[in-house]
């Protein structure tokens, strides 16, 4: 399970991140507490190349190399498949951050940072909810995007 | 250049408790409204605001609002601010006043002064969702003079199709959207003068193509590849006027739809200069029929202008299978402003008076009747079915399903909502696979509305409301208003 990006109907507006920001680190979906009184922390990348834009975000690889390479099993993956972290059990090695060949992980402060789908929250993941143009689309792995 | 006269015309209010500098309104506004400096901070340019409100609805803090500008004139009623406005721009200029979609000054809106009937007591009313509701409508010549000869028909599930809007006025994707969306309900979408794009051959059963005066890309490729062929003489929004698109607009893909050199002006002559006459259309009509071995019906689109029943009465003559009429209040890409301001007359008066013209005459049977221009809602498709209509065109109706938000800018080139442009940045604004579904969505809410008020009337089939003017009665309308409607005043 991922989400895929379609450079295609990528506007490149970046609502995806905000939502993405407000919807983790306890914000709870409220744009206006990450951003004016907490710290916004997006989890995926947006990268805009002139004519085109797209989301870069996490393939939740099926043989994840981050998952293999953590040193403290705090990266994990569930029953559906989304590749997680357990923010308490990460000691920040960076050891992930270094193997995953997307460089979709970041550091951050307490425990690495990256994209669980929002595992946390019913529907579809804040991204891609909030995205205008109906460029993100979750899909299951081995589904072509 | 003189002294600028006026402060611009909308205010753009950003609440800086709610700003969060993300930019989004910066990458959005192809007016180039909104930026943030070297040093973080959020501008706005509002002399180059028209008004869209794409960044407000895609603020996801909604921290901006976009209001007309108060700069109010000392109250005038006959002095009207547009009036004012439009002097001091003219006075800049020395230009003609262009501008895009519809009329909207305050005329009468019979639509709005009719009111529908419903059964009590001594007829049976429906429950649609109870009871089989007829809205299948056959467009075409139906006159029974040859039963031996076949004449082709039209098969719509609902009867709204969507209005001619062509490539290079509209974006691919709005197109698409449209023919998605009408194969998917059964109905028809019209590809307007620029020709028909690869792309959407697919959708040929689901597509009127029309020859209009430019003939842009008009083939017999073209012609068989439709459902149907209309001919357009002239529309709502610009009555006896051609049609410009700039050669800005007419990219590589335009210019091969359309059959012309890339970035030239694609000039639509006011009149076709193989017709001057009923006799001359007759030949055109002739000749597409005789070009799609008579398997396909021929509309004809005229505007609704002051002499209408007879111009009317001699299109059915000429052979069309189709006579579309297209309302004053009709909507554009692009037209001069007084021309659509002040030219044309009211679709439903137009509507009424033809629909009578063809009975009393005898030959309403040999052309289905489509009316367009101002249709807003599914009160509005089943008043004009009332009148004497077989079908509806929705343009403006439909734009607005696919996020139009009526600025009237059509004519910059720069929608902002990807639909009048043929910018590729600004064109994928609109994913088809959404718009296809709103524009569908559209359509069946107000075909679940059409059956909602004809089951009130006891009605369970479109073919019995048609011109069935006892269902309509006129409110705050004069004598002479009614008696051309043909409806008879509420409480008579």
């Amino acid at each position: 399970m991922k989400v895929v990006s379609s450079a295609e109907y990528c506007l490149g507006c970046g609502l995806c991140r905000i939502h993405c920001a407000a919807g983790h680190d306890g914000y709870n979906g409220s744009i206006l507490k990450a951003y004016k009184r907490g710290t916004p922390r997006p989890r995926a990348d947006l990268i805009v190349d002139q004519d085109q834009s797209w989301l870069n975000t996490c393939q939740h690889c099926p043989d994840a190399p981050c998952v293999n390479g953590c040193i403290t099993g705090a990266l994990q993956r569930d029953e559906r498949g989304v590749v997680y972290i357990e923010e308490e059990i990460c000691v920040s090695c960076y050891t992930c951050i270094m193997v995953c060949p997307y460089g979709h992980i970041l550091p951050g402060e307490q425990a690495v940072l990256k994209c669980d789908l929002c595992r946390d929250r019913s529907g579809q993941p804040a991204c891609v909810a909030a995205c205008p143009n109906g460029a993100l689309r979750l899909v299951n792995e081995g589904e072509i995007a | 250049m003189t002294m600028k006269m006026l402060t611009p015309a909308f205010a753009v209010q950003r609440d800086t408790d709610r700003c969060i500098r993300c930019r989004v309104c910066v990458n959005q506004c192809a007016n180039e409204v909104h930026y943030m400096d070297e040093d973080g901070w959020m501008w706005v340019d509002e002399d180059r605001c028209v008004g869209c409100q794409r960044c407000g609805v895609l603020c996801p803090t909604h921290a901006l609002s976009i209001t007309e500008f108060p700069m109010q004139f000392r109250s005038n009623r006959y002095w009207t601010p547009s009036h004012i406005r439009e002097i001091y721009a003219q006075a800049q200029t020395g230009g003609v006043l262009l501008t895009g979609m519809g009329n909207p000054r305050l005329y009468r809106s019979f639509f709005d002064h009719l009111l529908l009937n419903a059964s009590q007591v001594t007829n049976p009313s429906i429950d649609p969702l109870r009871e089989p509701m007829e809205l299948t409508t056959y467009l075409g010549n139906k006159d029974m003079d040859k039963p031996d000869q076949e004449k082709p028909q039209l098969r719509l599930k609902v009867p709204v199709m969507f209005a001619a809007m062509s490539y290079g006025a509209v974006s691919l994707n709005v197109q698409k959207s449209l023919a998605m969306a009408a194969r998917e309900m059964g109905t028809m979408w019209n590809t307007g003068e620029g020709g028909l794009h690869a792309d959407l051959r697919e959708y040929s059963p689901n597509t009127i193509v029309q020859v209009a005066s430019g003939r842009f890309g008009v083939n017999p490729d073209y012609l068989q590849a439709a459902a149907a062929v209309e001919i357009k003489i002239g529309q709502g929004a610009k009555p006896g006027i051609g049609g410009h698109l700039p050669g800005e607009k007419v990219t590589p893909d335009v210019a091969q739809t359309r059959m012309i050199p890339t970035w030239s002006d694609a000039i639509s002559p006011a009149p076709h200069h193989d017709i001057y006459s009923i006799e001359d259309l007759a030949q055109l009509v002739e000749t597409l029929k005789v070009a799609t071995g008579y398997t396909k019906p021929i509309a004809v689109k005229v505007a609704a202008v002051h002499n209408i029943a007879a111009i009317a009465s001699g299109i059915v003559r000429a052979g069309a299978d189709i006579v579309v009429i297209d309302g004053f209040r009709g909507a554009t890409g692009a037209a001069p402003l007084r021309i659509r301001d002040n030219t044309g007359i009211p679709i439903e008066v137009a509507l009424a008076q033809v629909h009578q013209r063809l009975l009393d005459e005898g030959i309403r049977q040999r052309a289905s009747l489509v009316v367009s221009g101002g249709i807003r809602s599914s009160a509005d498709v089943i008043k004009a079915i009332i009148l004497g209509a077989d079908a509806v065109y929705i343009g403006t109706a439909a734009l607005i399903a696919l996020g139009c938000h009526m600025c009237q800018c059509c004519f910059t080139g720069r929608c902002n909502w990807g639909i009048a442009t043929t910018d590729p940045h600004l064109s994928k604004r609109l994913n088809p696979h959404l718009g296809a579904e709103m524009a569908a969505n559209l359509l069946r809410a107000w075909e679940h509305e059409i059956k909602e008020m004809m089951g009130g009337m006891g009605i369970n089939s479109v073919d019995s409301l048609r011109g069935n003017r006892l269902m309509l009665r006129g409110i705050g309308l004069e004598r002479h208003e009614l008696e051309l409607l043909g409806v008879l005043a509420a409480g008579e």
